[in-house]
């Protein structure tokens, strides 16, 4: 019979798996080791997600106008404020 | 890469000094640069002195700038020294060799398993989660901390980041994993609770 993956050695890939890179047969042994144990589908599950929250705050962050300004005018770039480019 | 940093700048003007391209690259990447010191450092005067620091050093030393790694990497690696230059001056107590050292070998820690996936999207992204969601990086060594930032909230490949940090890719993954594994665990202790929040109604 196969030795089936513990918790333990999937622990390990996780990176690799959540970011897509694993290779297709630990994938797969991945796969079927959550389907059989809850805890390490939550444990993927909520991995995922975490890591989703926190792509999403640098969208969020931008630097204020304000801030900018005090940067040009400490570079000697004053003449240039006023030519921010609209993203 | 992003697309920002694909940009094309000309290296023969940044190295001769010329404003109008020196004042499109601070615009292309002074946001990155802002976030990186609020994400590392928590406190926006402290991330707008990395921000300035690191475009005055920048420009210092565009002129040896020999474009082995791509501009913005650069940038990033010269943000992390300021970053951290500045966490050493905050709190030169810290012994920094002894909490840094472990970090990969310690064991890889499990103890939270509630399902808050589930949750909605007001209760995930609400002010109070997303202040949670700041202070949880603190709580990370230094070490997991850079790593996870330039890989989970800049974007750089697992390349970029080891270039930025000049370590290698292993380094890179085995501190990924820690980072990302401690601050599921945290936001499992936070998320746990707002689910039994809405679970006792
Ligand atoms: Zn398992």
């Amino acid at each position: 019979m196969k030795e089936h993956l513990n918790c333990g050695a999937l622990l390990e890939s996780l990176s690799e798996y959540v970011d897509g890179v694993l290779g297709d047969a630990l994938c797969e042994e991945i796969e079927s080791h959550v389907a059989g144990c809850d805890d390490c589908r939550v444990v993927v599950d909520t991995l995922k997600k975490t890591i989703c929250l926190y792509h999403e705050t640098s969208e969020k962050t931008a630097i204020p106008l304000d801030v900018r300004e005090r940067l040009f005018h400490r570079l000697n770039l004053d003449d240039f404020i006023e030519e921010r480019k609209q993203t | 890469m992003n697309e920002e940093s694909q940009q094309e700048f000309s290296l023969d003007l940044l190295r001769s000094g010329d404003r109008a391209e020196i004042a499109r690259l601070v615009d292309a990447h002074s946001t990155k640069i802002y976030r990186l010191g609020l994400k590392m450092l928590a406190n926006p005067q402290d991330a707008e002195d990395v921000l300035q620091n690191t475009f005055l050093k920048a420009i210092q030393a565009l002129p040896k700038f020999e474009g082995r790694s791509s501009i913005s990497t650069w940038l990033y690696r010269i943000a992390i020294n300021e970053s951290l230059m500045l966490i050493r001056r905050r709190k030169p107590e810290f012994d920094f060799a002894s909490k840094v050292e472990g970090d990969e070998d310690d064991e890889l820690l499990l103890t939270q398993f509630s399902d808050w996936c589930c949750l909605p999207e007001s209760e995930l992204v609400s002010s109070e989660a997303q202040n949670y969601l700041d202070k949880a990086i603190q709580e990370l060594s230094e070490k997991l901390r850079v790593v996870f930032i330039l890989r989970d909230i800049e974007k750089l490949s697992i390349t970029e980041t080891s270039e930025a940090l000049n370590i290698s890719e292993a380094a890179v993954k085995t501190r990924l994993l820690r980072a990302r594994l401690q601050l599921r665990e945290m936001l499992s202790i936070y998320y746990g609770e707002r689910l039994d929040e809405e679970r006792r109604g």
